[in-house]
C-alpha cells in the first residue's frame, strides 16, 4: 500500500483517497466548509489548505489526490498563516448577526473562526447584502451569510435528485437560489439544513425555537415509515423541538425525510391527556377507574370470539407483546391482526415478509424490478438508495405499475399481472436480463399484495427467483416494501390471523360486523362501517381511531417511551424516551396490566424492565440490537398458487399525512397542501 | 458589474429559425455522446445572435430541453458570462472599452457620445429602442485605441467626431463601416509598414 508522511508521522493508505481523508486517518484534523463525506467534492471554500513538500503554494487537500511519497504538514505556520487569510475572505463579507441567528451553537464558521478568525476586520467597504429566497414551508434562508460552500446544490443535485437549486452570478455576485424560487419538490429537501455550515438556510418550523445548548439531545429511531431511520430528538421540557438525523451507513446513511424530521409538531397536538368515555354519542373526560371499570362490564359479558384487537403503525413491540400475552392469557382470544388493509401475508418463513436484500446490500444489486411500488413516499431514505445505485452503478430499473416520478429513470414494462406471468413464463424481454443478472432485486410493494391477486403476485415471484437460483443464502433478492414500523415486528410477534382459505379473516369478519368487541392499539388507519360494536382506542392521538371509539385510554407516543422497532429488513432497533406524555397517559403495558388487574387476574410483569426482558428472551431475533438476523433461506418451502389476471394499480400514499402523528402536525399541513398546489396547478417541473 | 438584470418584460416563445436549427444540430453533433450538454454555451450565443443581442427565459427552457439539461443549469451559465445578455440592448449593442490604454487615449469622449445620444445610463435602450451601450473592459485592440464594438464588429481609432458619425448612423438604423477610421490597415502603423515590407500579406 502506498504511504504518506502527515506531520512526520507515516501511514499507509488506500489508493483513491484525497489528502484530507489520509490526513484524517493520521489523526490530524483539516478545517473545511465545502467538503462532505457523501458529496462530491467542489473545493471552492479553500480553508482544507494545507503545505505538501515542493509545492511553493499552500494545496487544497479535499480535492487533492494522495499520492505515494507525500510529505503533508498541517500545522505548521504556514499552513495557518493560509487558513486565517482564507477565513479573513470568508468573514469580509459575512454579517456579524450570530445573536440573532439560529445557528448559533452549531455552526462551522463560528466554531472554525475561533481557531482562525482575527479578532477585528480589515475590510471597510460595505459588506453585500443578498434577498431572502423562498425555498418553501421547511428552509428558512438568509442568504447574506451563504459562504457559496455549493453543499446545498449539490445534494439536491445528487442525493435527492433535484436539480433545482443553482448559483447564478458570480464572484461577489453569486447567489444560491431555486429557479422561480418555489418550495423544493423533495422528500428529503430539509437534508440541506444540516449540510449549511452556516446559517444561510436553517429550518423555518424551529426558527427562534431554542439554542442548541439548551435542548436534551436524545438518540432514537423513527416509526414515521418502515426504514427505521437513526434520529437524534432534541427536547425542551416536555416539547420535541426537533428531531435530526445521526449517521447509520446500514439505513440512513446521514439523512432523514422531512416527514421523519417535521412531523414532531404533530407531537404537541391532538394528544390525548386524558381517559374518556362515550355517553349519549358524546366523548366526556372521565378518570381512568371508570373507564376501566366500563371495559371490563363489556368484556366480560362477551364471549372471546367476539372480540377482536388491531395494531396500528406506529405501536412498539413491548407493547405488542403484551397486548399479544393479554388477548392469549387473560381474554383468550386469539383475534388479533396487525394488518388494516387486505395486504397478503405469508409468515411462514420470515424472509417472506422482510426486505431481504437489505437497504445497504441495494448498492450492490445490478438489476431492479419494482412491482407495484412508489418507494419514494413509501420508503423515502430506501428511495435515496436506490438513485445513488442507479447513479453511480447505472443500473436498468424496472416497472409493473405506474409509481410517477422517482427522482430516477426507470421503464414501465406493465401495470398487471399478465406482465408478471410473461416474465415468468420467461416470454418477456427481461427474463433473460433476470438469468444472467448475478444480484437482483425485485421489490415487492403493498400494492402489489391486494387481497384478489397478492397471493398470485407474491407466490409465484417467489417461486421464479428460486427457480433461477436467486434467493440463496448469499443473495436474496426477494424484498417485500412495509410500510410500517411496526408491521415486521408485529408478524415476528404473531400479531396476525390466517387461515387455509382465507389471508385476512380478521379484516372480513370486520366487514360483515361479527365483532362485538374491537380493541385498537393505536390503530387509526382501518376503514369500515361501524354498527355495534364497542370499540376501545387507546392512542396518543384524537385521530380516526379515537373519533369511532366509545372508550379511550391515552398513552405515550414513540418519543415518551422506550421500545423496540424491528424495520424493514428486520433489524431490531431501540428508541429511547425523549420527553414524557401529556396529562394522565399512562405507557401501555401499565394500561393492559391494570386492565388485567381489574379483570381479576394477572400477566405476571411487574415492570417495564421486566417486560422488556421476557420479549427480549421471547426469541433469539430480539436481543441482536440493531443487526439483521439473517432469516434461514428454505427454497422447498413454496406454497399452491393460481394466476389471477388483475390488473395492479399503486395505491397513492399521501405521504404528508400518512399518521396519525403527521395528520396532526401543522408543518406537515402546510407541506401537503403547497405539495397539492403544484400537482393540480401543474407548475411542476 | 452587479447581478445581471433579468428583463422583466419577457416573450413567451422562442424558437431557433430553420437556418439556426441546422447550425445547433451541427454544434450538438461536434461533441460525444453523452457530453452534448456543452454545446450550451455555443447555443447560448446562437440565441443571443437571433433574438436581437439578448436571451429571454423561454429560450433557456428551449435549450433546457434541447440538451435534456436541468433548466437551472442553462440559468446558471447565463448569469455567469458577462457577454450573454439577459434583458434587452437593443438591436444595435455597443460596448466602449475604457481600459487603460483606450482611456488614456480618451475613450471618456466616447462615453460621453453615447451618453449624449444614446441614454444617460448604461444598460439603457435609446430612446427608439434600437441601441444600447455599456462600458467594458479591454477588448484586445488596444494597439487602435480608442475603440468601441457594435454587434461583432470593431470600430477603432476613434474621436469624438467620428463616434458622433458611428453612432448617429446606428441610431437612424444603418450599419457604419467597421474597422480603423484613421484608414490603417489592422494595427499597422499609421504611416505604413516599416518591417517585412517585402511580404505582401503579413
Ligand atoms: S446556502 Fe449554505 S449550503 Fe448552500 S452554498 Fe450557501 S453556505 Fe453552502
Ligand atoms: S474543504 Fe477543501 S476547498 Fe472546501
Ligand atoms: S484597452 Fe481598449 S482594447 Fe485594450
Amino acid at each position: 500500500m502506498p504511504k504518506i508522511t502527515v506531520n512526520e508521522k507515516k501511514i499507509e493508505f488506500e489508493e483513491g483517497l484525497t489528502v484530507l481523508q489520509v490526513c484524517e486517518l493520521a489523526g490530524a484534523e483539516i478545517p473545511r466548509f465545502c467538503y462532505h463525506e457523501k458529496l462530491s467534492i467542489a473545493g471552492n471554500c479553500r480553508m482544507c489548505l494545507v503545505e505538501i513538500e515542493k509545492s511553493p503554494k499552500p494545496i487544497a487537500s479535499c480535492a487533492m489526490p494522495a499520492t505515494d511519497g507525500m510529505v503533508v504538514k498541517t500545522n505548521t505556520p504556514f499552513v495557518e498563516k493560509a487558513r486565517k487569510g482564507m477565513m479573513e475572505f470568508l468573514l469580509a463579507n459575512h454579517p456579524l448577526d450570530c445573536p440573532v441567528c439560529d445557528q448559533g451553537g452549531e455552526c462551522d464558521l463560528q466554531d472554525q473562526s475561533l481557531y482562525y478568525g482575527f479578532d477585528h476586520s480589515r475590510f471597510t467597504e460595505n459588506k453585500r447584502q443578498v434577498k431572502e429566497k423562498y425555498m418553501g414551508p421547511l428552509i428558512k434562508t438568509e442568504m447574506t451569510r451563504c459562504i457559496h460552500c455549493t453543499r446545498c446544490i449539490r445534494f439536491a443535485t445528487e442525493v435527492a435528485g433535484i436539480p433545482e437549486l443553482g448559483a447564478i452570478g458570480r464572484g461577489e455576485d453569486m447567489e444560491i437560489t431555486t429557479y422561480l424560487e418555489k418550495s423544493m419538490d423533495s422528500e428529503l429537501s430539509a437534508n440541506v439544513i444540516d449540510l449549511c455550515p452556516v446559517g444561510a438556510l436553517t429550518s423555518k418550523p424551529y426558527a427562534f425555537e431554542a439554542r442548541p445548548w439548551d435542548l436534551k439531545k436524545t438518540e432514537s429511531i423513527d416509526v414515521m415509515d418502515a426504514v427505521g431511520s437513526n434520529i437524534r430528538i432534541d427536547t425542551y421540557g416536555w416539547e420535541v423541538k426537533r428531531v435530526l438525523p445521526k449517521i447509520n451507513e446500514d439505513i440512513n446513511d446521514e439523512w432523514i425525510s422531512d416527514k421523519t424530521r417535521y412531523a414532531c409538531d404533530g407531537l404537541l397536538k391532538q394528544r390525548l391527556d386524558t381517559p374518556y368515555i362515550r355517553e349519549n354519542g358524546k366523548l366526556i373526560q372521565t378518570s381512568w377507574t371508570k373507564a376501566l371499570k366500563k371495559i371490563v362490564k363489556k368484556l366480560n359479558n362477551t364471549k372471546p370470539e367476539e372480540i377482536a384487537g388491531i395494531v396500528g403503525d406506529l405501536v412498539d413491540m413491548e407493547s405488542m407483546f403484551i397486548f399479544k400475552e393479554f388477548f392469549n392469557k387473560i381474554l383468550t382470544s386469539s383475534n388479533l391482526e396487525c394488518r388494516t388493509k387486505k395486504t397478503y401475508l405469508n409468515p411462514k418463513n420470515r424472509m417472506n415478509y422482510i426486505f431481504n436484500s437489505s437497504i445497504n446490500g441495494i448498492e450492490q444489486c445490478d438489476l431492479m424490478l419494482l412491482v407495484g411500488t412508489n418507494p419514494r413516499s413509501e420508503a423515502t431514505i430506501l428511495n435515496a438508495r436506490i438513485r445513488k445505485t442507479y447513479v453511480e452503478n447505472d443500473i436498468e430499473i424496472f416497472s409493473i405499475g405506474n409509481p410517477g416520478d422517482l427522482t430516477y429513470p426507470y421503464k414501465i414494462i406493465g401495470s398487471n399481472t399478465q406482465v408478471l406471468k410473461e416474465i415468468i413464463d420467461e416470454k418477456h424481454e427481461i427474463s433473460d436480463k433476470f438469468k444472467q443478472s448475478k444480484k437482483p432485486i425485485v421489490i415487492i410493494g403493498e400494492s402489489a399484495l391486494k387481497n384478489d391477486y397478492g397471493e398470485y403476485v407474491f407466490e409465484s415471484i417467489k417461486n421464479y427467483l428460486i427457480k433461477n437460483n436467486h434467493i440463496t443464502n448469499e443473495w436474496n433478492a426477494l424484498n417485500i416494501l412495509t410500510q410500517n414500523a411496526s408491521r415486521v415486528g408485529a408478524v415476528d410477534l404473531g400479531l396476525y390471523k390466517l387461515n387455509k382459505k382465507d389471508n385476512f379473516p380478521i379484516l372480513n369478519k370486520l366487514d360483515t360486523n361479527e365483532f362485538k368487541i374491537l380493541y385498537l392499539l393505536g390503530a387509526d388507519e382501518l376503514r369500515f362501517n361501524k354498527k355495534n360494536e364497542f370499540i376501545i382506542y387507546q392512542g396518543s392521538h384524537g385521530d380516526l381511531g379515537a373519533q369511532i371509539a366509545d372508550v379511550i385510554l391515552p398513552s405515550p407516543t414513540y418519543t415518551e417511551k422506550d421500545g423496540h422497532f424491528i424495520n424493514l429488513e428486520g433489524r431490531i432497533q431501540k428508541a429511547f424516551k425523549a420527553s414524557y406524555p401529556p396529562g394522565d397517559a399512562k405507557e401501555d403495558w401499565d394500561i393492559i396490566n391494570q386492565l388485567s388487574k381489574a379483570l381479576g387476574k394477572t400477566l405476571n410483569i411487574n415492570s417495564r424492565k421486566e417486560l422488556e426482558e421476557r420479549l427480549i428472551n421471547s426469541s433469539s431475533i430480539h436481543s441482536k440490537i440493531g443487526e439483521i438476523v439473517k432469516s434461514k433461506v428454505d427454497t422447498n418451502e413454496t406454497q399452491e398458487f393460481s394466476f389471477v389476471n388483475s390488473k395492479i394499480e399503486i395505491d397513492f400514499v399521501d405521504y404528508y399525512f400518512s399518521n396519525h402523528i403527521a395528520r396532526s402536525s401543522m408543518t406537515m399541513n402546510e407541506c401537503r397542501s403547497i405539495k397539492n398546489k403544484l400537482l393540480s396547478t401543474g407548475t411542476k417541473g | 458589474m452587479s447581478v445581471k438584470k433579468v428583463a422583466t418584460n419577457q416573450p413567451e416563445f422562442f424558437q431557433f429559425s430553420d437556418e439556426n436549427l441546422n447550425k445547433a444540430k451541427k454544434i450538438i453533433n461536434k461533441y460525444p455522446e453523452k457530453k452534448q450538454s456543452s454545446a450550451l454555451m455555443p447555443l447560448l450565443f446562437l440565441v443571443q445572435k437571433q433574438n436581437e443581442n439578448w436571451i429571454p427565459l423561454v429560450a433557456m427552457k428551449y435549450l433546457a430541453k434541447m440538451l435534456d439539461i436541468p433548466y437551472i443549469q442553462v440559468y446558471e451559465v447565463a448569469t455567469f458570462y458577462s457577454m450573454y445578455n439577459l434583458s434587452p440592448v437593443g438591436k444595435y449593442f455597443v460596448q466602449v472599452c475604457t481600459t487603460t490604454p483606450c482611456m488614456i487615449s480618451g475613450a471618456g469622449k466616447l462615453v460621453e457620445v453615447c451618453k449624449n445620444k444614446i441614454s444617460q445610463n448604461q444598460n439603457e435602450l435609446s430612446a427608439n429602442k434600437i441601441c444600447s451601450w455599456m462600458e467594458v473592459e479591454c477588448l484586445g485592440a488596444c494597439v487602435n485605441a480608442p475603440m468601441l464594438q457594435i454587434n461583432d464588429d470593431y470600430f477603432e481609432d476613434l474621436d469624438k467626431e467620428k463616434t458622433e458619425e458611428i453612432i448617429d448612423m446606428i441610431l437612424n438604423d444603418k450599419s457604419p463601416k467597421a474597422g480603423s477610421y484613421k484608414n490603417r490597415k489592422s494595427s499597422e502603423p499609421e504611416s505604413g509598414r516599416t518591417t517585412l515590407i517585402n511580404l505582401k500579406d503579413a
